[in-house]
């Protein structure tokens, strides 16, 4: 009896050399502009080849500009990132879907949205939220630059063997809690060290009622608990989300199925929360572990700090929900999928964003991008009053121009609020695209479940 | 590897990647350069000039090659720019009570130690040296201890033996795998 981890990594071992170490194959390499050069060069200095360009695919996602993206980047050391990054893949022989190419966008959203994200795969990247990709029943995780260099030229990593956790949440959720509010609360629960040296597996039906996109989004913040990373069983969604993207055969199927983990096989370690007790949440500190109820004061918070009470500018006895606004990001690789911008502009349509606010909506790819014209939600954002922007990272990291002001604070549904995360002395406070579309709205944190009853 | 040095104490918990190295010096191409941007945002009031409040420009410290960080140290982005920083500003050991993962085997793979005590020892630890600035802490790789001169400190630490060996006999994981590359064909021809 096994569980879904231990089968696929046992699967793609090729050797042990020590006891818990072991050389693992890589099935998918996924690379952008800004952890890649240096293993590149890493290779030059070796006269190394890459060992199996086919399986790398690289974007260009976090430097890029958002607004006028025909125009070269303004920024030279940006400019000078991605020009490297399509000199390397030229150079190396890996496929690049840099800026402007109709499949560009945040490596996380890219990958599954073109069918390379796959069941039963070990993926790789040098990015923390590849546990994004963990949704399909894939061994999916971060990696640094050296280990980059590694995969390139050997298509396999040196790694400890992780232990197993399993996380179940069974229940019936609340009016207005998303995915994003769940992982919210479990990290809440948890802490930012309570995943550490643990491989995640989300059970229970909360997880098995999820779209594929909503299951992305609780998997890509299993690091913010300190897990490698996060992974849901393989179903019918899984297999028709990957099916209307690739050409499957049966036999491929029925194997991804039986890899779903065993009844009776045993995890290091079990969590289980009751769906009924999530709401709504938004964090108030400076790590991911800070959330509380929407309309609690922020010393609810099992781990706020004054630190943090003192970064954030807010008194422990603050409700949250009374708390001004100044700007609202809905994107990144958490929330930059089409049913993120979809949610969002069901609670705003009709409305207009409050004046002081300042709202972006970016999308997570170049496709998310053309779907959301498509449907017209670009429409219904700029209508609010939202701007509609071309895709990238954006407002995640404060790595292109989209910088929030020191001081300002930004209700975000990105997956960090680290101090200076979105800026130096910006104030990020993590929710749900409906959540910050409410926010935006009234210029307020604010419950978006009234929006949704109306 | 056998280490006496000052060591600055970090009394932070959490203290996560975009800290060790903030975003907008992520864009570099090579692995050099970044020690003078380790702690940006802590470290200097603007325009570099230094926070005085924060430990890393004590004066009394200067020349240290270790850091004591609070509990879940590297926590965050997989950025390995921030090992670089560490290593570039001529730290060699990184002593906390827990790493974050991906942080803790980027810090190896740039042959920097980093080491997980007790959490009733980090605390002794943090406490001596913010009150001793001069304090000397010794390391032995190979015996794998931790003494505090002059004080009633004598720890052992864990470290994984193949994770030690490289270190100690400079194994290089990645012409490790290169020389592997027969048998890692021969696994796809099986398996693929
Ligand atoms: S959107 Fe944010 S978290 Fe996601 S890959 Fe980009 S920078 Fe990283």
């Amino acid at each position: 009896m096994k569980t879904l981890f231990d089968k696929i990594w046992d699967k793609h071992v090729v050797k042990s050399i020590a006891e818990d170490v072991d050389v693992v194959f890589i099935d998918q390499h996924f690379i952008h502009e800004v952890t890649s050069p240096q293993a590149f060069n890493g290779l030059r200095e070796k006269g190394v080849k890459v060992f199996r360009p086919e399986r790398t695919l690289a974007t260009a996602d976090h430097n890029v500009p958002t607004i006028n993206q025909h125009l070269p980047i303004k920024d030279q050391e940006s400019f000078h990132q991605v020009e490297s990054l399509t000199k390397n893949c030229k150079e190396f022989g890996v496929e690049l879907f840099g800026i402007g190419h109709e499949n560009q966008g945040i490596v996380h959203v890219i990958g599954p949205d073109l069918g390379k994200t796959q069941p039963g795969m070990t993926i790789v990247c040098g990015d923390s939220h590849t546990s994004t990709h963990g949704a399909f029943g894939a061994i999916a995780f971060g990696i640094g630059t050296s280990q980059v260099e590694q995969v390139l030229a050997s298509q396999c990593l040196v790694l400890n063997k992780p232990q197993t956790m399993k996380i179940e949440v069974n229940g019936v959720l609340n009016v207005g809690v998303t995915a994003k509010d769940v992982v919210l609360y479990i990290i809440s629960k948890l802490g930012t060290e309570g995943g550490t040296g643990f491989f995640v597996e989300y059970v229970g039906n909360v997880f098995a009622d999820m779209s594929m996109e909503e299951r992305m989004t609780v998997c890509n913040m299993s690091i913010e608990m300190g897990a490698r990373g996060g992974m849901v069983g393989i179903d019918e969604k899984t297999i028709n989300y990957v099916q209307s993207r690739v050409d499957l055969s049966e036999k491929k199927i029925e194997e991804w199925k039986a890899l779903n983990t065993d009844k009776g096989a045993e995890y290091n370690k079990v969590v289980t929360f009751n769906a009924a007790n999530i709401y709504p949440m938004v964090t108030v500190g400076t790590a991911p572990d800070t959330g509380i109820k929407i309309g609690e004061k922020v010393d609810e918070s099992t781990f706020i700090t004054e630190k943090a009470k003192k970064y954030m500018g807010f008194d422990g006895a603050d409700n949250i929900n009374q708390q001004e606004i100044d700007y609202v990001f809905i994107g990144s690789c958490t929330n930059g999928r089409i049913e993120d911008l979809r949610s969002a502009a069901e609670i705003i349509k009709g409305h207009k964003k409050a004046d002081k606010v300042e709202a972006w909506v970016v999308p997570g790819s170049m496709k998310v991008r053309q779907e959301a014209i498509e449907e017209g939600l670009d429409k219904v954002f700029i209508d609010a009053g939202f701007e509609f922007r071309e895709p990238g990272c954006s407002a995640c990291l404060a790595m292109n121009d989209d910088k929030i002001p020191a001081g300002a604070i930004c209700v975000s549904t990105s997956n960090r609020n680290f101090e200076g995360r979105q800026g130096e002395g910006a104030k990020t406070l993590l929710a749900s695209p409906i959540t910050a579309a409410a926010s935006a709205l009234t210029g307020r944190v604010t419950d978006p479940t009234k929006y949704l009853q109306n | 590897m056998k280490l006496s040095s000052k060591a600055i104490p970090l009394n932070i918990e959490n203290i996560d990647t975009d800290q060790l190295i903030p975003a907008q010096f992520l864009k570099l191409t090579t692995k050099k350069g970044y020690g003078k941007n380790l702690f940006y945002n802590w470290r200097y009031i603007e325009d570099y000039e230094p926070n005085l409040k924060f430990e890393l420009n004590n004066p009394l410290r200067k020349g240290a090659q270790v850091i004591i960080g609070g509990n879940n140290f590297g926590c965050g982005s997989s950025r390995e720019h921030a090992a670089w920083a560490i290593s570039d500003y001529g730290i060699s050991v990184v002593i906390t009570s827990q790493f974050a993962d991906i942080h803790k085997g980027n810090l190896y793979n740039n042959n920097v130690l980093p080491i997980e005590v007790k959490s009733e020892e980090l605390t002794i630890l943090m406490t001596y040296f913010l009150e001793n600035p001069e304090a000397i802490i010794d390391i032995d790789l190979e015996n794998q201890t931790i003494k505090v001169e002059g004080f009633e400190f004598n720890s052992t630490f864990e470290i994984a033996p193949f994770k030690k060996k490289c270190l100690m006999e400079g194994v290089d994981e990645i012409q490790y795998l290169i020389n592997m590359k027969e048998e890692i064909a021969e696994f796809e021809l099986n398996n693929y």
